[in-house]
């Protein structure tokens, strides 16, 4: 199966913390992964399981212990503009202002600063932000801060967008609104999107597949598909029953994280 | 700001008032200043008033703790004594040298001039090492252990240092301010670096930046705002060390003037130097905190949340 046409693939891959030291711990252990290009897969697990250590893993930005992580066919071996990282609370640039963000990545290859103009301008008005190009990031609400970061992204023209808990810090309504938006860009990047998630709903209305993890350390449980039809209604009864899968799947893992904290308490 | 929206919002009735800044179309930031200022001048009202009171009474001895009035009473007398190095010159007569009000000027100036050129120093050396020690580990392995040990070392005690590197003039003024703020501002330099905001550093790994890059573009600016707090703390603190430099070795200054008063018991002229000393202080900060709103336009001017409370 995995081969030169996996937008990024996984194999045995294992991180362990501090490794050699008497703080060790083990976050992953033995992942098998791979991603198809224009996928759009969740990772879902209970908190401190280990999603977010494969997808700073899958950027680049720590190293392995074990295993091999591909993308395209190459060795991950740092970090690459082709696979952006989309963090949950806002990393914008508080000195420069939108359109120098989104262009930030275009400006340290030295690209000339008319075309990072159009370039970024282009980029905020597919996130519906071309009003916002002049402004600061503080003088924007934490949904459209969400919606340069991405737009900052889409700039780098990525071929895999990995986004870590991007939502969790938004309020329920927002949550939603950004959930269409991020579909829709989706759909017309053509990229593969690896999302972390600890929200069953953000699974159930967003993913091709849901890969749901095991408590520490974490392991891939299984992977659920799902088929739900795109647009998806989040009452449907199949909807409800994928999110009473789901929950199932979780709740062994949070009882088992439960239950080892007590017997080292 | 935040006063002036508590104040518009204790007016208690009628139609919603403008607050003053925009009724008369100020500036931004006009009003606030007014204030401070109007303030300070109450507050120093009640203090020289209480002096002058003490005094009234007899408890204060005039020839010990002359009151307000009369040490601020006769300015030509007491600018006799300032710029005493041009006037006693070999060759310039008692009357030759500048007028009483430029006297004063001059050295209020040559301290000013060395506080900012120490300060200045320090601040962009402090930071070129602070960062190359976080950039190149053999540079932090060979410096940070002998700067650590400096930095608790007293500004006294590098007087003499400065006297046998650099005689006397303005150079042991400039290293004595140089000295007090440069390690600490090493020390505090690397603590910010520490402290930027891992996703700030990785959003530009992602992004294909160079280390270079990532010093150049990231971490420079988000330590900025830490930095120039830092520094504006050490004002006082270079104020306080300028003096002790001049009362040594300096031909003139406020620090030499304090001195002469000293050695010749006019305590008129120390109070006379001491008010000088508080206003310079005083303005240099207030200065230095429009150039911090300046560089730092990114952060929200209401920073000081604890205003409203």
């Amino acid at each position: 199966m995995s081969g030169e046409s996996d937008a990024v693939s996984c194999r045995g891959v294992s991180k362990v913390w501090a490794a050699g030291t008497a703080r060790a711990h083990e976050a992953l252990r033995d992942i098998d992964l791979d991603v198809q290009p224009g996928e759009f897969v969740v990772f879902l697990g209970p908190s401190g399981c280990g999603k977010s250590t494969l997808l700073y893993l899958i950027a680049g930005l720590e190293a392995a212990t074990g295993g091999r992580i591909q993308s395209f066919g190459e060795p991950v071996a740092g970090p690459s503009p082709e696979r952006s990282l989309i963090f949950q609370e806002t990393s914008l640039f508080p000195w420069l202002s939108v359109w120098q963000n989104v262009s930030f990545g275009l400006s340290l290859k030295g690209v000339p600063e008319l075309e990072r103009r159009s370039i970024a301008r282009a980029a905020l008005q597919r996130v519906g932000l071309a009003e916002a190009f002049d402004k600061r990031p503080d003088e924007l609400s934490g949904g459209m801060r969400q919606r340069v970061a991405v737009a900052r992204a889409l700039a780098m023209r990525p071929k895999v967008l990995l986004m870590d808990e991007p939502f969790a810090a938004l309020d329920v309504q927002t949550r939603q609104k950004m959930q269409d938006f991020l579909l829709d860009v989706w759909r017309d990047s053509g990229a593969s999107v690896l999302f972390v998630t600890h929200h069953i709903d953000e699974a159930v209305a967003l993913a091709d597949r849901v890969v749901v993890f095991t408590a520490r350390p974490g392991r891939i449980k299984t992977i659920v598909v799902n088929t739900l039809p795109r647009p998806r209604d989040p009452f449907s009864p199949d909807a409800e029953a994928m999110r009473r899968h789901l929950t199932e799947l979780l709740r062994d893992e949070v009882d088992r994280a439960f239950a080892e904290q007590e017997a080292l308490a | 700001m935040a006063i002036d929206l508590a104040r518009a919002a204790a007016v208690p009735h009628g139609q919603p008032r403008l607050p003053f800044a925009q009724r008369l179309a100020l500036p931004d930031g006009f009003v606030p200043l007014l204030q401070r200022i109007g303030w300070m001048l109450v507050s120093v009202g009640c203090f020289a008033g209480l002096w002058e009171l003490l005094w009234a009474f007899g408890i204060a001895d005039a020839k010990l703790l002359p009151p307000p009035h009369v040490f601020l009473g006769n300015l030509v007398e007491q600018a006799r004594f300032f710029n005493t190095a041009q006037r006693w010159q070999i060759g310039t007569g008692m009357n030759a040298g500048p007028s009483p009000a430029m006297a004063v000027l001059i050295t209020v100036l040559a301290s000013t001039g060395r506080v900012l050129a120490g300060l200045f120093l320090a601040a962009t050396l402090s930071i070129l090492v602070g960062v190359a020690i976080r950039y190149v580990v053999l540079f932090e392995r060979l410096t940070l252990p002998t700067i650590t040990l400096l930095a608790p070392v007293s500004p006294i005690a590098w007087l003499p240092v400065a006297i046998f590197m650099f005689g006397i003039g303005n150079a042991p003024a400039i290293f004595m301010v140089f000295i007090a703020l440069f390690f600490t501002m090493v020390l505090s330099t690397i603590h910010q670096i520490d402290g930027v905001n891992r996703n700030y550093i990785n959003v530009a790994r992602t992004m294909g930046a160079s280390k270079r890059q990532i010093y150049a573009r990231v971490i420079v600016p988000a330590i900025l705002p830490g930095l120039l707090a830092v520094l504006r703390l050490n004002l006082f603190g270079a104020w306080m060390v300028v003096l002790v430099a001049e009362a040594t070795g300096v031909g003139y200054g406020l620090g030499q003037v304090i001195m002469l008063a000293r050695n010749t018991f006019n305590p008129s002229l120390v109070f006379f130097t001491i008010t000088l000393i508080g206003f310079l202080g005083f303005a240099f900060d207030l200065m230095f905190r429009l150039v911090q709103r300046r560089m730092l336009y990114w952060l929200p001017r209401d920073a000081g949340s604890s205003l409203g409370l």
